[in-house]
């Protein structure tokens, strides 16, 4: 059996269905909506910091673009949530687009640069001053098109096509070459791979899976303020997830996923302070110990993990 | 209205000065990213606040057991992380996600202490009455704080280029492996050198609650963007570029307040942004780095 068919049946099917059937066994939506964002963020994360090594410390950035640019195209252009989605994930990578040239820049230089651009675009949106286009900090009420159990499934679907990407990613040559590049720039362009191109596409796509899901987001809550969706917690869950279990893998960010955000549901809604200084302190614990996350270890043990 | 935004301008460049030069610091010896540096400072403002308010101890004073005792905490931080993190593959990158997690650990743990409320200490701790200058006036507050912030800089620069220590110290920034080669204990040096920079972070805080308004647990990731702004204008891993770094930003910033002050909060983010795209090195910096 070829292994991305192995990918897809063991692990991509089985996790959609999880996704897909367990609001009929567990009453909480909401709380299977959140999970159903996060697997979706971190491995839209994984597909730049895991496969091309650009640390998106402003990923939040997409998320809330995608989440404005659906209530806006809904408010202002009355658009019916489906095209809405489009539009959001338009303007999250017109975002990207106009954020290219930040992958010029290596390091740590490209993570702030991208923390600052997304508190940039938080600034222009909360600003009172916009209160006519963005609503301002005063947030978006989008009863209208309020539907839980529809955007639950349009989330899904966007769930099974990220997956669906990394499995692509894993085992197709564009992984390889977008992994190649991370290693070595210019060994990889002197084998003949289109260096900028291949980080270019992969930045894209990771903005693009962050605006759908974060149009998604705000569809599914329908009311929400500028803080809520461009919080730096998307961003920072997101790639603490993702490194967790083990980047440039397929399960590691589902993984780390279903056991930190499990954790943070189990003791982090009450307490936060106490979830915080738990995954502070194995965040330093994973960066000294574990540096390529869970995955590593059943590597270490021989077992192979796609 | 417009020498007031230049002189407030100049007093709060020197202060933010200080707020970069800690991060600069040890950015410039280590070459890691201490995403904890603007929890540090918070750690300062709260001691600040407790010494004032239990023993109603005068800031100025404060600051001098803040200096030392973060200073101190420093050695057994750098041992117990820097080393292990210098050997991994990609330093820079995992030392922002360790710091990150260091950062979470210690708002987590003053968020449990002290709860999340604001806190501030009155302006006239630091004198009465507002200084006048060429016809404006400013809070004495802000004037003591920015000579303050001057005095720890001109110590950094004393300390970099006029003592033996400091001129190893700038070894280790010119090139690890050589200074290693030429026989420096390099880790005693960036043991130094880590301590130095959380006390200017701690001895920054001190002044917190005068020029930025109440401190809270949450306030370290403005105060790291700010710091990464100052640093990146100046020149990032040039601890004097920060001078240059806090004067233009601080000078900015006044001049965003009095002409557009609803855009002011953007500021920040663009000039890091346009300064990164554009020069990369920052305004004094030599080598340009590229992915």
């Amino acid at each position: 059996m070829p292994k991305a068919l192995a990918h897809t049946l063991f692990v991509l099917v089985p996790v959609v269905a999880a996704a897909a059937f367990l609001p009929f066994a567990y009453s909480n939506q909401l709380l299977l909506f959140n999970f159903v964002v996060f697997l979706t963020l971190a491995q839209g994360v994984n597909v730049i910091y895991g496969f091309t090594g650009y640390l998106p410390f402003g990923y939040a950035g997409f998320f809330g673009t995608g989440a404005y640019g659906f209530s806006l195209a809904v408010i202002h252009l009355h658009l019916s949530p489906i095209p809405a989605l489009a539009a959001g994930a338009a303007a999250a990578l017109l975002l990207g687009l106009l954020l290219t040239p930040l992958l010029r820049l290596s390091g740590a230089y490209f993570a702030i640069a991208n923390l600052a651009a997304s508190l940039a675009v938080f600034q222009v949106v909360s600003n009172p001053n916009l209160e006519g286009i963005t609503k301002g900090p005063y947030g978006i009420s989008l009863s209208g098109v309020f539907s839980p159990n529809l955007s639950y499934g349009v989330a899904v679907v966007f769930l099974a096509a990220t997956l669906g990407l990394i499995v692509f990613l894993r085992n197709s040559r564009f992984g390889l070459a977008l992994q190649a590049i991370r290693e070595d720039a210019i060994s990889a362009g002197m084998a003949g791979v289109n260096v900028v191109r291949g980080r270019v596409l992969a930045w894209l796509m990771s903005a693009v899976i962050a605006g759908l899901i974060g149009g998604v987001f705000a569809w599914y809550v329908s009311v929400f303020y500028p803080e809520t969706v461009f919080s730096p917690e998307f961003s920072i869950f997101a790639i603490v997830f993702a490194l967790f279990g083990g980047i440039a893998t397929l399960t590691g960010p589902i993984l780390g996923v279903v056991i930190l955000y499990g954790v943070y549901n189990a003791i982090g809604i009450s307490t936060p302070q106490y979830f915080q200084l738990i995954y502070g302190l194995l965040i330093v614990g994973l960066v000294l110990f574990l540096p390529n996350g869970l995955v590593s270890l059943f590597r270490r043990w021989g077992i192979d993990v796609p | 209205m417009l020498e007031y935004a230049l002189l407030a301008g100049l007093l709060f460049g020197l202060y933010y000065s200080l707020v970069g030069l800690g991060l600069n610091l040890i950015f410039g010896v280590m070459r890691i990213v201490n995403l904890a540096h603007g929890d540090f400072l918070m750690l300062g403002a709260f001691a600040a606040f407790w010494l004032f308010n239990l023993f109603g101890t005068n800031p100025l004073v404060s600051v001098l057991a803040v200096l030392a005792v973060f200073a101190l905490l420093g050695l057994p931080l750098y041992y117990l992380f820097v080393p292990r993190l210098l050997a991994a593959k990609d330093p820079e990158m995992l030392s922002i996600i360790l710091f990150f997690g260091l950062s979470q650990v210690i708002e987590a743990l003053t968020t449990i202490a002290f709860g999340t409320s604001e806190r501030s200490i009155p302006g006239n701790v630091l004198g009465s009455g507002p200084v006048r200058f060429l016809g404006q006036s400013f809070p004495i507050a802000w004037v003591v704080s920015g000579m303050a912030s001057g005095l720890a800089v001109l110590g950094v620069y004393l300390y970099l280029y006029r003592t033996r220590l400091g001129y190893l110290t700038r070894a280790v920034m010119v090139h690890r492996e050589e200074a290693v080669a030429t026989g420096i204990d390099v880790h005693r040096v960036s043991a130094i050198a880590f301590g130095v920079g959380l006390a200017l972070a701690a001895t920054a805080g001190v002044f917190a609650p005068f020029m930025l308004g109440s401190v809270t647990p949450a306030m370290g990731v403005d105060i790291n963007i700010t710091s990464f702004a100052v640093i990146v204008v100046g020149s990032l891993g040039n601890p004097l570029g920060s001078v240059l770094g806090g004067i233009v930003y601080g000078i900015s910033l006044m001049f965003m307040q009095s002409y557009f002050s609803s855009w002011a909060n953007l500021l920040p983010y663009l000039l890091l942004i346009g300064i990164l795209l554009v020069r990369p090195s920052g305004l004094l910096g030599r080598q340009v780095r590229r992915a």
